[in-house]
């Protein structure tokens, strides 16, 4: 494991100090949430639950918790804690139907997420000396703006290249001395083949010493492609817009598992069908409170990841505790480069498109690097075999609703009737190739 | 004349095709022109089978999207440029054709032709052919 420097001392506090932090932030978050957003005083009051009943950490159970779902329901303001005059920065992903999920900051919220992303870009190695290359797309999604202030925050250069145009984005690494690559994985691996293609030897013509990767999960195997393809060294980190964006958690170099912000996020692990919080070590769905944002508080948020904490020192000497890398979903979000698309959404795009049938089917594989989509739907409406022109312009329509409701860009296929698979119970729609074998 | 077209989407993949002579086998039903406009993925396939009425109900009843169509049915002979005198005439009256096939049998040819104004189309070949 390299040497390297711990960004905060709140990353080496022992149990009882994160205790301590944790419980009087947790109390005053709970105290906040139920006096400003209507949404927890109803949840909390039909729940049984109390302000009162709230006097440390220990009592984190007692709340309950918030989904995906309550973001719909309140869209778009309707769980901010703040009024709108504190907001100073909006961020939003997709939801489950056509609005997006919105998430707000205020000015104490930007500080605080960038100094999450101070701690996490410092334990993957990166310091003032690094010159930053950012190709995650930039706009309301959190992953660019959020590495960027961060990376800003220590000094970093940072160069805010966006995604795409691959290369350019292989001759400004060039050009610029990139060190550190910051993208989802599947577009680093993606970019590698393209600067090959270009001629380029990422490992003799350029400089990249660090790779810091999130916005979808990883396999170990892909790390190890990530690493041999740059020859630099590549890190993930977790999170998600509800909870901040990136920052949640990060890997350091001793690389076995991401190490959670938790004084300013407590994590637990429950059983995703009975919501009961499990015993330490155990592999459940992981939920997250914040409890140090002011804009939009979060009670134990669901995340859908499934994974399972580790409290031992780690290696690095940060006391935080580990999260291992998220080995799937607990429901059926499928992440396809980086954007979350839940196969309800599919299923609602395509129940608002005539000449179709009800039945459908997602496949998601690999192309190359990056993630492909395909939608099998049948075609009903005989109206529409008039001419080529006809079912083509369906094509399209179906194309181009799903690229602007869920910003993903899929094949479709037009199949005959009663060719898709139908399914008695709980359909499987989804057919992921992407599995890492 | 205009005859009845039976018009099915079908997709581009083995025993499909099978599948839908095997219903109208089965139905006694029989083809006399053919003709299927593919992509990679699928195709329509058009046809003037013997009973249209029968093979359509047949052929919905298994669950294929299927619609008959109306198009123009013609005669001309079997010699070089005859189906240029036809489509020329067309052309100069104004009619575009969308799509056709067609056969040659025993000296005559018969040209299956969709047309957007069939009527039309036929009053023109009546008066100039
Ligand atoms: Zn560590």
């Amino acid at each position: 494991m390299q040497e390297n420097d711990i960004w905060s001392e709140c990353e080496t506090y022992d149990r009882e100090q994160f205790r301590k932090v944790q419980s009087e932030r947790l109390v005053d978050t709970v105290k906040r949430v139920y006096e400003k957003v209507p949404h927890y005083k109803n949840k909390f009051d039909q729940h049984g639950v109390s302000v009162e009943d709230i006097k440390s950490v220990d009592d984190l159970s007692k709340l309950p918790f918030t989904e995906k779902k309550d973001f719909r329901d309140n869209y778009p303001f309707g769980l901010f804690a703040v009024p709108q005059k504190q907001i100073v920065r909006f961020h939003a992903s997709s939801g489950t139907t056509g609005k997006p999920t919105v998430v707000g900051y205020t000015k104490n919220d930007m500080t605080m997420w960038s100094e999450m992303i101070a701690r996490i870009v410092t334990m993957a190695g990166v310091t003032d000396e690094d010159v930053a290359q950012i190709s995650f797309g930039y706009g309301l999604f959190t992953g660019a703006f959020g590495l960027h202030q961060g990376l800003e925050h220590i000094g970093a250069a940072v160069i805010p290249m966006s995604s795409g145009n691959t290369e350019k984005q292989i001759m400004i690494m060039k050009d610029f001395h990139t060190t550190a690559l910051i993208s989802t994985p599947s577009y680093a691996l993606h970019m590698a083949e393209i600067a090959r293609e270009m001629g380029v030897d990422p490992k003799k013509d350029l400089f990249l010493k660090w790779g810091l990767f999130g916005g979808e999960g990883s396999t170990e195997a892909m790390r190890r492609e990530i690493n041999g393809a740059w020859g630099l060294l590549a890190t993930e980190n977790y999170g998600m817009s509800e909870l901040i964006g990136p920052g949640v958690s990060g890997e350091c170099l001793a690389l076995k598992g991401m190490h959670i912000n938790e004084d300013h996020f407590i994590p637990e692990i429950i059983n995703p069908d009975t919501g009961e919080v499990l015993p330490e070590g155990a592999v459940g769905e992981l939920v997250i409170t914040t409890i140090s944002k002011e804009a939009l508080p979060i009670i134990r948020y669901r995340t859908s990841d499934i994974t399972s904490l580790n409290y031992d020192k780690c290696d690095c000497g940060r006391t935080t505790v580990r999260m291992a890398k998220i080995s799937g979903r607990s429901n059926d979000m499928l992440i396809l480069g980086g954007v979350n698309v839940f196969p309800a959404q599919i299923e609602e795009v395509l129940f608002n498109v005539d000449g179709i049938g009800p039945h459908y089917q997602i496949k998601v594989f690999k192309q190359g690097y990056l993630d492909r989509i395909e939608v099998d739907v049948e075609l009903i409406d005989a109206n529409y075999l008039d001419s080529f022109g006809k079912l083509e312009n369906l094509n399209q329509t179906i194309k181009h609703k799903l690229r602007t409701v869920l910003g993903i860009d899929a094949k479709v296929n037009l199949m005959q009737p009663r060719t898709l698979q139908r399914f008695e119970g709980k359909a499987k729609r989804v057919i992921d190739m992407r599995e890492d074998k | 004349m205009i005859i009845k077209q039976l018009t099915v989407f079908l997709q581009n993949k083995s025993g499909r095709l099978e599948e839908l002579t095997d219903i109208l086998a089965k139905n006694n039903i029989n083809i006399s022109a053919l003709s299927i406009a593919e992509t990679e993925e699928y195709g329509i396939m058009r046809m003037i089978v013997s009973d249209h009425e029968k093979a359509l109900e047949a052929l919905k009843a298994a669950e294929f999207t299927v619609k008959t169509t109306d198009v123009v049915s013609i005669q001309c002979p079997d010699i070089p440029g005859a189906l240029h005198e036809t489509l020329k005439t067309l052309t100069n009256n104004g009619i575009d054709v969308s799509y056709m096939y067609g056969y040659s049998n025993g000296g005559t040819a018969r040209l299956i032709m969709k047309i957007n104004n069939p009527e039309k189309a036929m009053e023109i070949i009546e008066n100039n052919l």
